[in-house]
């Protein structure tokens, strides 16, 4: 095979829950790889917080939709010799798969490599999977496939309860889940089939309680196959992978039953007929006779082998791209080693641990429960030389407020002696819970035996007894108080290779954290670096990818260059995503420029940044103050880094400076003044920049008297939060009241923070850079959604798109000021808000901030390198930088949320942010661009139709401007009660409709219908709830665009307007945009 | 209760024991693979050696009355990090170190196994101890020393059968006259598999008595100890060479390669583990292997008459070889696997192929 010239590599677009930040690893790990090899790389991806996006990474680079249509523009214009469609996770695989189905790929003479049509179908349509499983000797679940309720019906006999719905080519499992009885199934496959693009269920035998296990295997055109990575779920068959913690290598499974899974894995591949490439491939093994099952494969990387890769140090995605252009394993060396070559199979000399993270407290009405729709918005992985030790590293990663395997509410010596505590934790046991693995603790505290556990949970025995071991350590640390063993070097060192934290030793101890560490420092037990080398040592390496655990030998070598330490951002979560991943990879590429030799402390697994390839040194560990302090006793770094990974680094900052860090760019002081509302108030007030009446209460009457004062309606925040509600606006005294009682448990240590609303006002966003000397306005963006939706839930505009000249100007001076005020040095984001003439500042962050990559793609500043260098000391007029070009086109940032993955959940935003991803459309009128923006994020403007639209009072004034505008523009108006009353009055042609509660037809039987295209839907208040809630769940469940407030529907109708006026969406890279 | 482990060259770790409680001397050797402790522990090929596994949690699964590959344990230690107490699998029986308490096997546990490694990786294979004596380490690693070396032992007559054993259907289309040097169980199994019957010959059969049954095909086993060493096996393959198809695994090989004017010589700390990758040459595809010896045949050694037929790409060594002319071939890793990957099971179809066209 040629190499091909040049190859089109498509992203997997906005994060969403199943499709992950691991898709910019494995995508920029092509990119990268690709152009090593001369290959011109053009890409494809709508997410522009991504590194593979930067313009760097490729020879084009194209943020736009990932559609069929706008890809053909791109193959057309760019003429790609080949298509890698193997980087993008489902999404794209799917439109990859469409665009050869099409016959598009053939005419224009673009190779698919890396997997074909054919083993693309084979390995997904669950059919034909069945029928290359059989052909292998493998039996998958029984069950077949349904395209119709009555088809369900039938096959539910012979197939029996429980069942699994899952519906066809989709990604994360949506419309997965288990039905018991008839009522839970048809309820289940009719969301299924809804949720399929083909309108195909598969149903299928649940063998939940099987043990689980992943292959990552791959393959080259000579048909040398190499198992990269054996994965082992703790949590048995029926939560979804992504949902379960899992365990790298597989540790229950003899050599016989391990090399039978191996052998099957590679018929497997062979029989599905992945040329080259890596492949993930599930099975499912019965704990009482070994009988194996095959779930389901994956013919291209995947989260699980973005985690393999970090597991193991073998690059699944890098080798796939290399395979894919023809190279054999034998072929590729191995980057780890450097001598020996990638044609090996990774042994693992330590013990690897995935733990999910979730998001449950932004979405207090979804079901918390775990099966087989994944729900976990990122993950942590941790490595250790035991499974307790890996696991408790892993579970202190995940900045859920635990050190460890830890409870504060159940102390490990906790005395059950009536049992209440063991009928309570059964209970919990029976029902597959996110924190099981504290439940699992609970179950030892109380005694319960490993046999009793299994049965309630199906987890194996090998699994629990490791859990039984840590919280048998955890009593004897218990009982270790006041009685002197703290002072035994042996005691120390036995807790500590079992995983557990200071905090938690001194917290059971009644001791600080800084006692226990200086304690434990004099008593010499301090971690040793292990690398991670892909062959248990057998070989040299010259990678320094490093974790630490307490054992004998210490393999790191500091050197004595200039060395500085940057802070990662820890697990993704809603509002601390890939964004902070890709200042903190950039600030790395900045240092290494500068000469420095830079180290990365991070956990997560899917990104960039815990790439070996990216660092000089990568710490594999958590990012706590004991951890971090570990390295930085170890490596005596010159500094350390901490405003490019968001909130995690940044809670850091004063402990670590107190523990004599050197922290490089702005001071912990100086952050601390932003953060505290009292002093950032005061530095406001001496510069003379306005900002929201504001005030802090510590009783629920205060609160309502501070209300009072500041004036209504107030937006309310506890700094101590209950059942995860995090803020509120208030109108009145009484919802006030109703909220406290609700949401926040108030008191003189958890005062209630209330801000003067400013409903109606505008938003925006700057980001800045402050050297000592000269402040750079890196971008200022608007928001679309007026204030009270946050501000990482709205859209954003670049540059703004309806602002004054003295606005301008204000927010560019205020922000100046405020940079010098806290004297940054580096990144500062200030949001504000603008009403009547007037601009407030709503917050202050001197670091990184989620708008960073947005900027940075749509002006072509890389903001984030500039500030890291700003960080060490080098100036902007040392580095060059002036002011930024004016731009001369319009990006548009808009937030992807979950709503499909948590059914019930309200689709209406609010001040608490829940989405999970964010997409861009840049185009030279803003029209266009909003339109790209929003195809991106799921729906092509409709161009004619039915709009319905349903506001409430606030919004009815301005509602008759923007129905008149669809109205001029051919739309069918749809409206209810006052809604249609007001367009009526106004002379408007609208389609009366009924609510739900009203009558029939209603609003969602027209939905049903197909006779509306476009939903205008603002929050209604309380007593139009079951409305609201009765349409956005059916905009959801057929897939309709639902535009919940009028600024945003305004948005929509420039966009409409753009295209029904012959704006075309024409594809142009970054690379143009920013010549 | 507190052991030692020390090296040769004066290393010192201290671990907490397992298994038996008898001191024991021998090569301290590492086996990278993750999986198939049971396998390892019953090889008779770790003869003389103490095993050190480099995966840190053993003992998982238990242990089995299925998965041995030969009745007894013959290494003389074993070394983890991590013994599990509690193993967890359908087919346990009973757990590791209960296993190695009935036969009398020392292990030990605690140790930093990966520093140990990383050890043998720079100074080369060494002699060590296991020990639960109170001298002082001086005094111990002086007896170390003092101990066996690998080079130069012969322990193939150590682990063989004391007399010739008959398995399989009798009525087999190819008759295996099998040698055993230390033979993994699996060996015979897959003969017999592929409608073999073997007879099974002590190691210092001779060829006349082993030619007298008219066997179709003779397999050489792996073993332990310097080939060099086996001087009465070298011979007797010698006398065989072209009189019948031969096929050599391991130690086998390496007899085989003496037996045809080649030299083998002590590899600076051995390949033991399943993920080291072969290339065939005849097919340039790659296997993943299970490997475990000490010694490699010396590529220079070999006349023009023995072709090199495979090559670990990890190192370049010698993999396997063929004689050009006679129907003789031989690989250094293991086809049987048993533990490790299956790739390399196509060597037992070839030996057939062997036979078949001799026959």
């Amino acid at each position: 095979m040629n190499k091909p010239e040049s190859v089109l590599i498509i992203g997997s677009g906005p994060i969403v829950i199943g499709q992950g930040a691991e898709f910019d690893y494995s995508g920029t790990q092509a990119c990268k790889v690709l152009r090593q090899e001369g290959i011109r790389v053009i890409l494809v991806n709508s997410n522009p917080a991504t590194i593979m996006t930067d313009p760097e990474l490729a020879d084009a680079t194209y943020i736009e939709p990932i559609t069929a249509s706008i890809l053909e523009q791109v193959i057309i214009k760019e003429k790609p010799t080949a298509l890698l469609p193997t980087m993008g996770g489902q999404t794209g695989l799917n439109v990859a798969v469409e665009l050869a189905e099409s016959g598009f790929l053939k005419t224009h003479g673009v190779q698919l490599i890396g997997a074909q049509v054919e083993a693309i179908k084979k390995a997904e349509d669950r059919d034909l999977f069945k029928k290359a499983a059989a052909a292998v000797g493998l039996t998958v679940p029984v069950g077949d496939i349904a395209t119709t309720w009555s088809d369900a019906e039938k096959l539910i006999g012979k197939i029996g309860f429980p069942a699994i719905i899952r519906s066809a080519f989709t990604l994360g499992g949506v419309g997965g889940s288990t039905a018991y009885n008839m009522e839970e199934y048809k309820n289940y496959v009719e969301r299924g089939l809804t949720a399929s693009p083909i309108s195909e269920v598969m149903i299928e035998q649940s063998i939940i309680g099987w043990k689980e296990y992943e292959l990552e295997v791959m393959r080259d055109r000579a048909d040398n196959v190499v198992i990269v990575c054996s994965i082992e779920n703790f949590d048995p068959m029926g939560v979804h992978t992504g949902d379960s913690i899992t365990v790298a290598p597989q540790q229950t499974l003899s050599d016989v039953e391990y090399q039978e899974m191996r052998d099957k894995s590679i018929a497997l591949i062979r029989e599905i007929g992945v040329e080259t490439g890596g492949s993930n491939i599930q099975f499912a093994v019965h704990p009482g006779t070994g009988e194996m099952m095959v779930i389901e494969m994956n013919p291209r990387v995947s989260r699980s082998s973005a985690l393999a890769s970090k597991a193991t140090g073998f690059p699944i995605a890098k080798i796939a791209a290399q395979l894919a252009i023809g190279y054999t394993l034998d072929q590729i060396t191995n980057d780890i080693t450097g001598e020996t070559p990638a044609s090996f199979e990774p042994t693992l000399d330590y013990v690897v641990v995935k733990v999910p993270r979730w998001d449950f407290e932004k979405f207090p009405k979804a079901d918390k429960t775990l099966g087989v729709q994944m729900k976990a918005v990122g993950e942590v992985m941790s490595f250790g030389r035991n499974f307790r030790e890996a696991l408790q590293k892993a579970l202190r990663s995940l900045e859920i407020g635990r050190s460890g395997l830890e409870e504060p509410s159940i102390h490990p010596l906790f005395d059950d002696s009536d049992g209440r505590m063991r009928k309570k934790i059964k209970k919990n046991l029976t029902m597959v819970r996110s924190q099981k693995i504290f439940d699992l603790r609970a179950a030892f505290i109380v005694d319960m035996t490993v046999d009793e556990v299994y049965d309630l949970t199906k987890i194996d025995p090998w699994f629990l007894n490791q859990v039984r071991m840590i919280v048998e350590v955890e009593k004897s640390i218990a009982e270790a108080k006041g009685n002197g063993k703290l002072e035994s070097e042996d005691f120390v060192r036995q807790i500590k290779e079992q995983g557990f934290s200071d905090s938690h030793i001194a917290s059971l101890n009644g001791i600080s954290e800084q006692d226990f560490r200086e304690l434990r420092k004099k008593m010499g037990v301090i971690p040793v670096y292990k690398t991670v080398d892909t062959c248990a040592a057998e070989f040299r390496s010259n990678t320094p990818y490093m974790y630490s655990t307490y054992e004998e030998e210490d393999e790191l070598e500091p050197s004595d260059k200039k060395k500085v330490i940057i802070l990662g951002s820890g697990p993704n979560r809603i509002g601390q995503g890939v964004e902070f991943d890709y200042c903190c990879v950039h600030a790395v590429m900045a240092l290494r420029e500068e000469g420095f030799e830079v180290s990365m402390i991070n956990c997560n697994p899917e990104t960039v940044s815990t790439d070996y390839d990216t660092t000089d040194k990568l710490f594999f560990e958590p990012l706590t103050f004991e951890d971090v302090m570990n390295v930085v006793d170890a490596e005596k770094p010159d500094g350390v880094i901490i405003q490019f990974g968001g909130q995690t680094p940044l809670k850091l900052a004063k402990s670590l400076k107190d523990a004599g860090c050197v922290i490089y760019g702005t001071s912990p002081e100086n952050i601390d003044l932003a953060e505290d509302r009292e002093k950032f108030g005061k530095i406001l007030n001496d510069l003379n920049i306005k900002h929201p009446a504001y005030g802090v209460a510590y009783s629920v009457e205060e609160s309502v008297e501070v209300a009072k004062k500041i004036g209504f309606p107030a937006l309310v925040r506890p700094s101590y939060v209950l059942g995860g509600r995090g803020m509120e606006i208030a109108y009145d005294k009484e919802s006030i009241r109703e909220f406290m009682k609700r949401a926040a448990e108030v008191s003189p240590e958890h005062p209630v923070f209330i801000d003067n609303f400013l409903e109606g006002a505008t938003e925006f966003d700057v980001d800045a850079i402050y050297d000592g000397e000269t402040v750079l306005i890196g971008a200022v963006m608007q928001h679309i959604e007026e204030a009270g939706i946050h501000s990482g839930d709205s859209a954003c505009v670049l540059p703004p798109y309806q602002v004054s000249g003295t606005e301008l100007k204000l927010l560019r001076e205020n922000t100046e000021k405020i940079a010098k005020a806290l004297n940054v040095r580096g990144l500062l984001n200030v949001q504000f808000a603008a009403k009547d003439g007037e601009v407030y500042v709503i917050e202050a962050n001197p670091r990184g901030s989620r708008t960073v990559p947005f900027v940075s793609k749509a002006t072509g500043v890389p903001l984030a390198k500039i500030a890291a260098k700003v960080a060490v000391g080098i100036t902007l007029k040392e580095q060059g930088i002036g002011e930024p070009k004016e731009l001369k086109h319009i990006s548009i940032k808009e937030p992807v949320f979950p709503f499909t993955k948590f059914p019930g959940i309200s689709v209406y935003g609010g001040p608490e942010m829940r989405s999970t991803g964010e997409v861009m459309g840049i185009s030279h009128s803003f029209g266009v661009a909003f339109a790209k923006s929003f195809w991106a994020k799921g729906h092509k403007l409709p161009e004619s139709g039915g709009v319905f639209l349903s506001v409430n009072d606030n919004d009815k004034r301005k509602v008759v401007e923007i129905a008149r505008d669809f109205a001029e523009m051919g739309f069918e108006l749809i409206a209810t009660g006052g809604t249609c009353s007001v367009l009526k009055e106004n002379g408007l042609n609208v389609k009366p409709v009924f609510k739900v509660a009203e009558d029939r037809p209603n609003v969602v039987d027209l939905i049903v219908n197909g006779e509306i295209n476009l939903i205008v839907n603002t929050p209604l208040g309380r007593s139009s709830r079951f409305d609201e809630r009765a349409i956005g769940d059916a905009a959801i469940k057929y897939q309709l665009p639902c535009i919940t407030t009028l600024s945003g529907a305004a948005a929509a109708v420039r966009g409409i307007r753009a295209l029904k006026s012959g704006g075309v969406m024409n594809v142009k890279s970054l690379q143009e945009y920013h010549k | 209760m507190n052991a030692r482990l020390i090296l040769e060259d004066g290393m010192v770790y201290h671990g907490k024991p397992f298994g038996a409680d008898n001191d024991v001397f021998g090569e301290i050797v590492f086996n990278t693979s993750m999986t198939g402790y049971q396998e390892i522990i019953t090889d008779p090929s770790y003869a003389g050696q103490v095993v050190m596994m480099t995966y840190p949690h053993i003992g998982n699964y238990g242990i089995n009355s299925i998965d041995m590959e030969s009745e007894i344990p013959s290494l003389n230690g074993f070394i983890v990090k991590e013994l599990c107490e509690f193993p967890s699998n359908y087919r346990s029986e009973q757990s590791l170190d209960e296993f190695l308490k009935s036969h009398g096997i020392t292990g030990l546990q605690g140790i930093d196994t990966r520093a140990v490694t990383r050890r043998i990786r720079e100074v080369g294979a060494m002699r060590c101890m296991i020990t639960f004596s109170d001298l002082p380490d001086e005094d111990l690693v002086e007896k170390v020393n003092a101990s066996a070396q690998m080079e130069g032992s012969e322990l193939a007559s150590s682990v063989s059968l004391k007399s010739v054993k008959s398995v399989g259907e009798a009525n087999a289309k190819y008759k295996v006259a099998l040698i055993h040097y230390g033979m993994k169980g699996n060996i015979a199994r897959e003969l017999v598999k592929r409608d073999c019957s073997l007879l099974i010959y002590p190691a210092d059969v001779t060829a006349s008595e082993l030619l007298d049954k008219q066997p179709d095909g003779v397999m050489l086993s792996n073993g332990p100890g310097d080939p060099a060493a086996v001087k009465y096996a070298i011979d007797t393959i010698k006398q065989m060479l072209g009189k019948v198809p031969i096929f050599g695994i391991c130690l086998g090989h390496q007899l085989l390669a003496h037996a045809m004017g080649g030299e083998t010589f002590k590899l600076k700390f051995g390949h033991r583990g399943a993920n080291h990758p072969v290339l065939d040459k005849s097919t340039g595809k790659v296997e993943i292997t299970t490997q475990n010896h000490g010694f490699s045949v010396l590529p220079e050694s070999l006349s023009d008459d023995v072709e090199i037929t495979h090559v670990n790409l990890n190192d370049g060594t010698v993999e396997g070889l063929r004689h050009k002319n006679l129907p003789v071939f031989s690989i250094q890793y293991h086809p049987e696997a048993a533990p490790g990957p299956h790739d390399s099971r196509y060597h037992f179809d070839r030996f057939i192929d062997l036979m078949e066209n001799r026959a």
